[in-house]
């Protein structure tokens, strides 16, 4: 492992200084940097503003089973090029993450990868049918050591299922991370309901299934004492519930996604596949609210929900299509555009979104830590000035729904572990070898 | 662009009259006699012609005996040239079915459009006989197709633009050459 | 005349070009009037009828339009073919394309087909949408437009449109592509437009809808005396995701029996774009009353489907133009 001396960084928006990194560790911060890395390989960093590396608490990798989307190799290679050292992977996988040995198996893919730290997420319920609790004890124990536990892409709908996996994973300091969507009021449906599905004739997602299961789940979660994770919170309506819930103390957490802080369901008129997502685009009305939310404190985080899919599955009608949309790449972007570019926040709590707050949900002690010596050397370099063409090019898919966009703020180099995944724009041939021996 | 005006208003007229007699003539008398005007000027044509045969014969009746044609869809530049308005045909009162029926256009030229007024006609019904009459007849025929009664035999070049005004749209009337 | 690329929303048509339609369709009228019923226009055109959904009697209509006009008809239907098997929707257009079709005429279940067809880059042709899901159904909202104009001018129809004209739809405002495509282009005509339905069968959010909104039949033929009410058909499938109790008690509601029947004026027209069903929706009394368009809709809709094929199929047109 190499040592690396990166001048002139500006850390979390402060004035610039030196870091000087040594096999996985921030070694030195400040002037003691540029003394103690006189023989280490010097990085010019003008200009760059420093943060944690991005930990990504909802992400889908789609193997085992559906490597044509993407694979642990490829999308973690995307999750490099956004900035991103940490990726929670979700568990709608085929085989589903519901044993030790499917957590196991997408653990050492993450490893043997060497781009970011993959930490699967396992089901609550076998096979996600919502009627049994999965082995949650055996994947918390496993080397996987999971922690984060979600139905994603379905919702726990079951009261007395949900109830009982909240009170269960209090034993290993566990959550259960919520995909709120009750299913009974959203059969068939195909986008938002509002004003522009009745126009388009699509049949409704409306709010109020999204915001009824929430409402029930903080109750929940403050009747048994347990925490609860709000996956891609999408209307005003779910950020008020998550309001009142913090104010009584209830011990909930909230994500949204980049493309619900910049989308609306206006963009359906084209019918054009690639904005169909699940939770659905909603109004402008729910993009404000969410913006704020983030601000304030409501939403603690951003999670991309990145959802490669294959060209045939969106390249055809709308009501065919598969839901989903791209992130990874694009998220430090939008997160630029929202918090920073706009002058509505600042870097500290761009950090605390994308890196140390997700991080502290999914207990990954090794993640999220503040860029002072001794620190592990996770750090995503990003340059205030760039603006660029929202591509992306890692992922084993294309449905970007930013093709067209430009924004600013974008990744330059990530670090993990001391290992450059990400240098001068362009993705690293291989990942870091975590057999090697530090040192070397 | 030189414009030169090669028939008057009283020559229009003239032509017009000896066109109605020349009708009456070939047909020995108004027996059976239909007239269908091409639209837009064949149509009010057609309508002075009629006038002037009924000032003759009484038995002529233009309010049975005169109808519009309208050809546009069997034109066969329908796929090249812009889609155009289409308009309403009307049948004369008497039919055409073993009528003498006239056709009456203003500019006699490639013979395109007598030709889909001909297929037109056909899809109506069956007249006895079909006869041409014209105002002018500028020559360039990609057609065998003739007129019958010609008003006026004006050579042109294909450079050249012929303008038919009538009184009824154009607020004058006259025939105007322009290159 | 503007000509259009494709036909996919009743939107699609200004005031001046939904009123040129009309026109052109009331000549075609006259064409389907005379012995010979042909017209020359569309020799050596391919027109495809792609359906992926059953509709026997829209697909004869097209059919019977694009013969009148001397295309040449080619009938693909999804049942039997390899659509079944799950070739694509994409597959299945370039397949045509390659096959040189200068127009598809499609129905679909999904919403958006029809628009997604057009904009694809998958087929040149002109694009007609003959019902794409719960979206809309542009043909059917011009023959009932047409139906309404001729039952009250009559001969002297040509040029005019339907301003001041009151039109109730009644039915399952939610689930029909008819009342969406009829609610465009009536507002395109200046009609004044009446939705009356069971407040399940009304979109959650019509705040943008240029309508009145009644759940009262009884009420809406009272005040309003519309000049025209069109029935929608209803679907039992409906009953079964509880957007009404039963048929029995929807019929009662909003069925058009002979108790509404009398009240509607003489001169006033009762429609349904069919199939119907007797006794449910419409009682076979007014199917079958004098105020009932239903036979001249069906013979209408030839008319309107040679106009909207001339339009579309003859003359220069910008393929870049989408």
């Amino acid at each position: 492992m190499s040592n690396y001396l990166l001048k002139n960084v500006s850390l979390v928006g402060q004035a610039p200084t030196d870091v000087l990194i040594s096999g996985e560790h921030i070694f030195a911060v400040g002037s003691d940097a540029a003394k103690q890395g006189a023989s280490a390989e010097v990085i010019d960093c003008t200009g760059l503003v420093a943060v944690p590396g991005l930990v990504d608490l909802h992400t889908h990798l789609r193997e085992p089973g559906f490597e044509a989307s993407e694979t642990v190799l490829t999308g973690t290679r995307s999750a490099a090029a956004g900035g991103f050292t940490a990726v929670h992977a979700m568990a709608n996988t085929s085989p589903v993450a519901d044993t030790a040995g499917v957590v196991e198996q997408v653990w050492s893919l993450g490893l043997a990868a060497g781009f970011a730290d993959v930490a699967p997420v396992g089901a609550v319920t076998v096979g996600l049918e919502g009627k049994q609790l999965a082995e949650l004890a055996a994947m918390a124990d496993s080397r996987a050591q999971v922690r984060v536990f979600s139905d994603d892409g379905k919702c726990v709908s079951d009261p007395l299922l949900m109830r009982r996996a909240l009170e269960y994973v209090k034993a290993f300091d566990g959550v259960v991370a919520q995909h709120a969507q009750e299913p009974r009021l959203t059969e068939g449906a195909q986008m938002n309901e509002g004003v522009v599905s009745a126009e388009l004739g699509l049949a409704g997602w409306p709010a109020v299934a999204e915001e009824s299961i929430i409402a029930r789940d903080v109750l929940l979660a403050g009747h048994v004492g347990s925490r609860l994770h709000v996956c891609h919170l999408s209307t005003a309506g779910s950020v008020e519930i998550v309001r009142w819930a913090k104010a009584r103390g209830i011990n909930v957490t909230a994500e949204v996604t980049p493309h619900h802080l910049l989308l609306t369901d206006e963009l359906a008129r084209s019918y054009d596949a690639v904005y169909k997502v699940n939770p659905p685009l909603r109004t402008q009305a729910d993009v404000f609210a969410l913006r704020e939310a983030l601000i304030d404190g409501t939403i603690d985080i951003i999670a991309t929900d990145h959802a490669p899919h294959p060209d045939e599955s969106k390249d055809c009608e709308w009501s065919a299509a598969a839901f989903g949309m791209l992130g990874l790449e694009i998220a430090a972007s939008v997160a630029f555009d929202v918090l920073i570019d706009s002058g509505a926040s600042h870097w500290q709590r761009y950090a605390e979104v994308l890196s140390h707050n997700p991080a502290q949900i999914g207990r990954l002690s090794q993640q999220g830590q503040p860029l002072v010596a001794g620190s592990i050397a996770n750090i995503a370099l990003i340059d205030p000035t760039k603006r660029r063409d929202a591509v992306s090019t890692e992922s084993k898919s294309s449905n970007n729904p930013y093709l067209g966009l430009t924004l600013g703020g974008e990744v330059v180099h990530t670090i993990y572990r001391g290992y450059f995944t990400k240098r001068d724009g362009s993705v690293a041939a291989v990942g870091r070898d975590h057999t090697a021996k530090a040192g070397n | 662009m030189v414009a030169r005006t090669v028939l008057t208003g009283d020559d229009i007229d003239r032509a017009v009259t000896r066109i109605a007699h020349e009708i009456i003539e070939s047909n020995h008398g108004v027996d059976n006699l239909v007239l269908l005007g091409i639209p837009t000027r064949g149509v009010l044509i057609a309508n002075r012609i009629a006038k002037i045969i009924e000032r003759n014969d009484a038995k002529f009746a233009p309010a049975d005996a005169v109808g519009r044609l309208d050809i546009t869809m069997y034109r066969d530049d329908l796929a090249t040239n812009p889609t155009r308005e289409v308009t309403e045909t009307v049948e004369p009162a008497l039919g055409i079915d073993n009528r003498v029926v006239v056709l009456v256009d203003d500019v006699l030229y490639s013979g395109r459009t007598i030709r889909a007024a001909l297929d037109a006609l056909s899809d109506l019904g069956r007249p006895k006989v079909v006869r041409l009459a014209v105002l002018v007849d500028r020559g360039h025929r990609e057609l065998p197709i003739r007129a019958d009664f010609v008003g006026k035999n004006l050579p042109t070049s294909r450079e050249e633009r012929i303008q038919v005004k009538l009184l009824e749209i154009d607020n004058e009337n006259g025939v105007v050459i322009a290159s | 005349m503007s000509q259009l690329n494709h036909l996919l929303s009743a939107a699609d048509l200004s005031r001046d070009a939904a009123i040129n339609l009309l026109d052109i369709a009331e000549t075609m009228a006259s064409v389907n009037d005379r012995e010979i019923k042909k017209l020359p226009t569309l020799r050596g055109k391919t027109v495809v009828n792609l359906f992926f959904e059953d509709s026997t009697r829209t697909r004869i209509s097209f059919e019977l339009a694009a013969k009148r006009l001397s295309a040449d008809v080619i009938n693909f239907s999804a049942k039997g073919s390899s659509v079944s098997k799950g070739e694509s929707l994409k597959d299945t257009a370039q397949t045509l394309e390659a096959m040189g079709a200068d127009g598809v005429v499609i129905r679909h279940s999904a919403s958006g087909a029809a628009y997604t067809l057009a904009h694809s880059g998958w087929i040149n042709g002109s694009i007609v949408n003959a019902g794409d899901g719960t979206h809309e159904h542009p043909t059917q909202a011009l023959l009932d437009a047409f139906t309404i104009r001729r039952r009250l001018h009559g001969a002297a129809s040509t040029g005019k449109a339907l301003d001041g004209v009151k039109v109730a739809i009644v039915g399952d405002v939610l689930h029909s592509r008819v009342a969406r495509s009829n609610l465009l282009l009536l507002n395109t005509l200046g009609a004044e437009v009446h939705l009356v339905a069971p407040p399940t069968l009304l979109p959650a959010d019509a705040s943008g809808w240029n309508a009145q909104i009644h759940y009262d039949l009884d009420g809406m033929l009272h005040t309003v005396k519309p000049d025209a009410v069109m029935m929608l058909r209803v679907q039992l499938e409906r009953m079964n995701a509880a957007y009404f109790p039963s048929e029995r008690e929807y019929a009662r509601v909003w069925g058009f029996n002979a108790d509404r029947l009398a009240l509607l004026g003489e001169k006033a027209l009762l429609m349904h774009p069919g199939p119907m069903n007797r006794g449910l929706e419409i009682s076979a009394a007014a199917a079958d009353s004098p105020n009932s368009t239903v036979l001249e809709q069906v013979a209408n809709g030839v008319s309107v489907r040679m106009a909207v094929l001339f339009n579309l199929l003859s003359g220069e047109r910008s393929i870049d133009n989408v």
